[in-house]
């Protein structure tokens, strides 16, 4: 059966967004020959639908700016739960990787002396984000494709072939990643656009497949988030953090319908924007926590100043970090004083000169004029939250992007854990994308090329994987261990399982969580799980998203387990985790991560017995925090996250 | 909210043949094409080939020709159909197709490689670049492509002449080749390379008659013959066909 | 279950194009439904009537000049035989031995101005050529080298009509200043055709200046704007009027058959000039 296509590399990168781009410059740029594997076209990844910018202190708009502040501001948008070294590392490198986008060729919004123009956004003390109007997602992948066509350009210079170290496998989709004993030694992987399998042989994977937005109903991803990395790694070995911090974006459009949860930019909050009730009431200085009453402005008046004298001014709250914002909108919704559609309005028609408006927030202009018929420039928007962003995923080494327990895997951007923790900022996926896809890259690079011997690709694994892939086509047919009445059903059908997956994890393990809802949705999933085996498709294997669709469910299902699992386990409400049984953030929760893995690691995924599940939940004990890093804080601060013990170490 | 069922004749087949099919699809208020064509496969065709990824027309997937004309099926709304048209969806028709709705677009993917990359500044290092708004905003303009490619597709010089492909870079790339020619720190010159020069004699600038298909269907209104093409042509002007330029470069041939 | 992967061979259709053997098959040369033909037929239309129009008026010889008007179709007017225009544009550079009407000698440079203007290209690609007749509607022709060889190759030389244009308008601008006169060449008059002249000047003057060559002289050609403030402002200034180029293109077409029109009128004594002043 094994006769499928197989190619030598040095380092895989699963996914072509920011952080696999990046990771597979760094690759390609320390020796090792790399190929790139993405679900979509080369450019179409969801970077693009990242609009407001890149946070990196670079302190163009405001000179007092630097690492230290970028990274007290990501510890607190995270509530402390953040890994540490990760968001220092983030902080202190993302003005290089910014600063080198321009070296590839990225044109930015400049200020008036010509360097890179810095916005404000949600939870950071400066105008710091890095942008190009509101289409600073595109302007990041468009130069990271545009620089590995430059690498591609000097290696046919030299070898007579674009793709002799660098190459791009577009439409394919990972299914498995195969190993040898512990070691990664590939994936086995499907074209979509013939259906043909075929298998790549490297002793180093980078993944970046990003998140898992499409588990939801309401959300602002697009079809491919659907956790591939988050389960291959899971099948893989490799255990997931805290998968129960999914942020929900406070913004996201809520009619028509059909565009239910695309994303209204926090740059218009940024910018001027302000929330308001369906009695007109500018809400959100009512839902200010306790942890940030300090920094945010008590009266419109004081948050209207801010905008022009930032340095004797606070704030105005709908610049609060994304939970709370997206808390509020919830709330005033469930009080009866949303809008029409169910959302809140948010307004710069009154706020802003039309032309202004246009000028700062053309995407958005076009995106309601063409999708909504509405004018922004003249009315308000309604909008309500939308799930957005996954906080939690593979765990590890913060320097390395390593993976625990998987030697050569290494995991980097969104599908990453533990760099945002329960709550990420807006601005820092992009720069978390770019610091860490370059040192998974580096790190993969230097592996996969250093002394140890390549891995060896194993036919059972291949041929398994294969018989895996392909098992939709046969649904109907008797599957070995089950019994008559499972096999006389007809095949499921792929999208209405879809459909009733992400009904229950909106509806059950959504914005806010309760325990017998998170039990009731663990059973809805072990349902679907055993349906799940049974999806079938019609027509054959060349560009079938039936099938597509049927292979992503396995994954779907594994991270909404995992969510589920983990939300159901943390008894207490922190950044993208609202418990309404326990609304308060507990300080002794902080220092416990919780870790998912395969129950069965041999690969069988037959448990159906909503009890046990596919997922082995354990909690540890996170390394404490070091003291130079703490001493950035005020005492005070830190009496709020830490528990006494720790504030005494 | 109001619903009722649309006629839509989708093309349905792959490089050996296929034929447009008749579909009746309900359509509800608010609702995109592209919305109907998922409708369609999750009700009544569920192999039914389609590209999309971001439905909301940043990601330039979903191209397809509605009714004869290059659009996103994102960015279609239904209402501007009449309720009793037939909708007609097809793939692209410049390219090859693939199956259904997808079409392969490798066309593109070769032309954006034989485009030369940006030259950094030898002088300038990371965060030394100094570039006022007024002298990138030209750039910025054409940054804003999405890389739907259906300029590309709507361009004749390609759509009605296969045989062009081999030389004909097509609006999207020469609009690539405009962004980086007024680039303000774009080093090109200090190393020999002369991208007017090149939009002309390699990559087909010539063989573009500016007849602004490529306006008329961007997406992003980009203004690509008006304030790319245009002025790469006049740039190339400068270049090889002023005469005083020419019989400049003929003197001092003679004389040295 | 899994079918054969490998891709099929293909043949070309022998109509090539839309058509061509690996491209989704569908017969029609294009699937739109609106009126496309609209807009070609209309810009055919309106370029015939102009076309028709002004080689009457060019090889009339006759009626060209009427005190204080000369139609600018042959200013200026630069042959013996011309008309002496008291003060008017005349400047005998051909001398006697041109036989014809002098206002070929001097249309050729605004013709070759509109003839390779990026504008009229388009809509005579569109509605002559059928080059395309209209977006995603199939050409006629089996091939197409665009402006690449000659003849088309020398659209390239644009600018140069553009200089002549420049000089041309200023010759007009000229006969407008002279129609603040009378009949008798005395100034401080004004008639319709003073109004008519002006209107007129302005549109040319503002479709000579929304030039894309125009545009690139100005300013268009520096990379870096920031350095050169002033140009930087009169490229802003040009490119709103680019923006506008097509509408002046017609308007400034119409207005000067209506100027040349005029003239005819007034000096064939079909119609009498109404003097305000």
């Amino acid at each position: 059966m094994s006769v499928v296509d197989r190619q030598e590399w040095d380092v895989i990168v699963v996914g072509a967004g920011g952080a696999g781009l990046r990771a597979a410059i760094e690759a390609r740029e320390r020796g090792a020959r790399t190929a790139v594997i993405c679900k979509s076209l080369f450019g179409k990844a969801h970077t693009v639908m990242a609009e407001g910018g890149i946070a990196a202190s670079m302190g163009n708009a405001n000179p007092h700016d630097n690492w230290q502040v970028h990274f007290r501001d990501t510890m607190r948008g995270g509530k402390f739960l953040n890994q540490w070294r990760m968001a220092e590392l983030h902080a202190r490198e993302a003005p290089d990787r910014v600063w080198e986008l321009e070296t590839w060729g990225a044109l930015f919004d400049r200020t008036k002396d010509g360097r890179i123009s810095q916005r404000n956004f949600g939870g950071h003390e400066y105008p710091r984000l890095a942008h190009v109007g509101d289409r600073t997602g595109l302007e990041l992948i468009r130069t990271l494709q545009q620089k590995i066509v430059a690498l591609q350009q000097e290696d046919e210079k030299e070898t007579g072939d674009y793709e002799s170290r660098l190459k791009v496998f577009q439409e394919c989709t990972v299914t498995r990643i195969l190993k040898d004993g512990d070691r990664v030694s590939g994936v086995f992987a499907y074209e979509r656009e013939s259906g043909r399998f075929f298998v790549l042989e490297a002793p180093a994977v980078v993944i970046a497949t990003g998140g898992i937005g499409k588990s939801f109903k309401v959300t602002s991803n697009s079809w491919e988030y659907t956790g591939d990395g988050h389960a291959l790694a899971l099948l893989a070995g490799a255990p997931l953090l805290n998968m129960e911090f999914v942020q929900f974006h406070p913004t996201g459009m809520v009619w028509p319908p059909s565009v239910k949860g695309i994303l209204v930019t926090e740059s218009v909050r940024g910018d001027g924007g302000v929330l308001r009730n369906s009695e007109g009431k500018r809400f959100m200085f009512d839902y200010i926590p306790d942890v940030f009453k300090e920094k945010y402005a008590e009266t419109e008046e004081e948050g209207d100043r801010w905008y022009e004298d930032p340095d004797n001014n606070r704030r105005p709250p709908e610049l609060l970090p994304r939970d709370e914002v997206a808390r509020a909108i919830n709330a005033e919704v469930k009080a009866g004083r949303g809008s029409p559609h169910g959302g809140v309005f948010l307004d710069v028609s009154t706020r802003m000169p039309a032309e202004v408006i246009r000028r700062r927030l053309p995407s958005m202009y076009h995106q309601f004029k063409e999708l909504a018929d509405v004018d922004i420039t003249a009315e308000a928007m309604e909008v309500g939250p939308t799930c957005h962003y996954v906080m939690g995923g593979v765990a590890v080494d913060s320097d390395t992007a390593a993976a625990r327990g998987v030697p050569g895997l290494y995991a980097a951007g969104e599908v990453a854990g533990g760099m945002h923790g329960s709550n990420r900022l807006g601005g820092n996926s992009l720069s978390d994308l770019l610091v860490f896809g370059r040192r998974a890259g580096l790190h993969a690079a230097q592996y996969a090329t250093g002394p140890t011997a390549r891995p060896t690709v194993d036919d059972v694994q291949v041929d398994t994987a294969a018989a895996e892939a392909l098992r939709p086509f046969s649904a109907e047919g008797p599957v070995p261990g089950e019994d008559i009445e499972e096999r006389s059903r007809p095949p499921e059908n792929p999208y209405t399982l879809h459909q009733e997956l992400q009904q229950t994890m909106n509806d059950l393990v959504g914005i806010i969580r309760r325990e017998s809802e998170m039990q009731q949705a663990l059973k809805k999933l072990a349902e679907l799980r055993v349906r799940a085996r049974r999806a079938g498709v019609e027509g054959h294997r060349q560009f079938n998203p039936g099938w597509h669709l049927a292979l992503d469910l396995r994954n779907m299902l594994l991270v909404s387990e995992c969510v589920a699992r983990a939300a159901l386990e943390r008894t207490e409400s922190r950044g993208g985790h609202t418990r309404e049984d326990y609304p308060a953030m507990e300080r002794a929760w902080r220092r416990l991560n919780l870790l998912c893995a395969l129950t069965d690691p041999t690969g069988g995924l037959a448990a159906t017995d909503p009890v046990r599940g596919q997922i082995t939940l354990t909690s540890e004990t996170t390394e404490p925090i070091r003291p130079d890093l703490l001493a950035l804080f005020e005492k005070e601060e830190l009496v709020k996250y830490l528990a006494e013990e720790e504030l005494y170490e | 909210m109001s619903s009722y069922k649309a006629r839509f004749k989708v093309w349905r087949g792959d490089v050996q043949g296929g034929d447009l099919e008749d579909f009746k699809v309900e359509v509800n208020d608010g609702e995109v094409v592209l919305d109907i064509i998922h409708r369609l496969q999750a009700t009544q065709t569920p192999d039914l080939a389609v590209r999309w990824n971001c439905k909301a027309g940043k990601c330039g997937s979903c191209s397809a020709e509605i009714n004869g004309r290059p659009r996103l099926m994102c960015m279609t709304r239904m209402s501007v159909f009449d309720r009793d048209e037939t909708i007609t969806v097809t793939p692209l028709r410049a390219f090859p197709v693939i199956r259904d709705l997808v079409t392969d677009v490798g066309f593109n993917y070769r032309k954006a490689r034989e485009i030369p990359s940006f030259v950094p500044p030898a002088d300038l290092g990371p965060g030394e670049y100094r570039m006022m708004q007024e002298d990138v905003e030209r750039s910025q303009e054409f940054r804003k492509c999405i890389e739907c490619f259906l300029c590309q597709d709507t361009c004749h010089v390609v759509r009605d002449h296969e045989e062009n492909k081999q030389v004909f870079a097509g609006p999207r790339f020469l609009m690539r080749m405009a962004e980086l020619d007024m680039h303000p720190l774009d080093a090109a010159d200090d190393t020999g390379l002369d991208r007017k020069r090149a939009a002309q004699d390699a990559h087909g600038l010539g063989y573009c008659n500016i007849t602004k298909c490529c306006t008329e269907v961007c997406p992003e209104g980009i203004h690509i013959t008006d304030n790319a093409l245009i002025p790469l042509k006049e740039r190339a002007v400068d270049r090889k066909y002023d005469p005083l330029v020419w019989l400049g470069s003929k003197i001092r041939r003679r004389s040295s | 279950m899994a079918t054969d992967t490998e891709p099929p061979g293909t043949e070309d259709h022998p109509l090539g194009g839309v058509r061509t053997g690996t491209r989704a098959a569908i017969t029609a040369p294009h699937l739109r439904t609106d009126r496309w033909w609209l807009a070609p037929a209309a810009t055919a239309a309106g370029l015939l009537a102009f076309v028709v129009y002004s080689t009457w008026r060019a090889f009339a010889d006759a009626d060209y000049y009427a005190a204080p008007y000369v139609s600018p179709f042959y200013s200026p007017c630069l042959a013996e035989r011309c008309r002496t225009m008291h003060a008017g544009p005349n400047a005998d550079l051909f001398g006697s031995w041109w036989g014809i009407s002098p206002a070929i000698i001097i249309l050729i440079f605004p013709l070759g101005f509109r003839l390779t203007c990026y504008y009229y290209r388009k809509a005579y690609y569109r509605g002559f050529w059928l080059s395309p007749p209209a977006c995603a509607v199939a050409e006629p022709h089996r091939t197409y080298s665009g402006e690449t060889r000659f003849p088309l190759i020398l659209q390239n030389i644009h600018r140069y009509f553009f200089y002549a244009a420049l000089l041309v308008a200023g010759v007009l601008t000229y006969d407008t200043v002279l129609a603040f006169r009378d009949e008798h060449y005395r100034w401080g008059h004004m008639g319709l055709g003073t109004l008519v002249f002006l209107v007129n000047i302005v549109l040319i003057w503002a479709y000579t200046l929304s030039c894309h060559s125009c545009r690139h002289i100005v300013g268009g050609k520096l990379k870096h704007f920031s350095k050169h403030p002033v140009r930087y402002g009169a490229w802003q200034f040009v490119s709103r009027l680019n923006g506008r180029h097509m509408l002046l293109a017609w308007a400034s077409l119409v207005s000067v058959a209506l100027a040349d029109f005029y003239v005819y009128l007034v000096a064939s004594g079909a119609f009498d000039d109404p003097r305000f002043f």
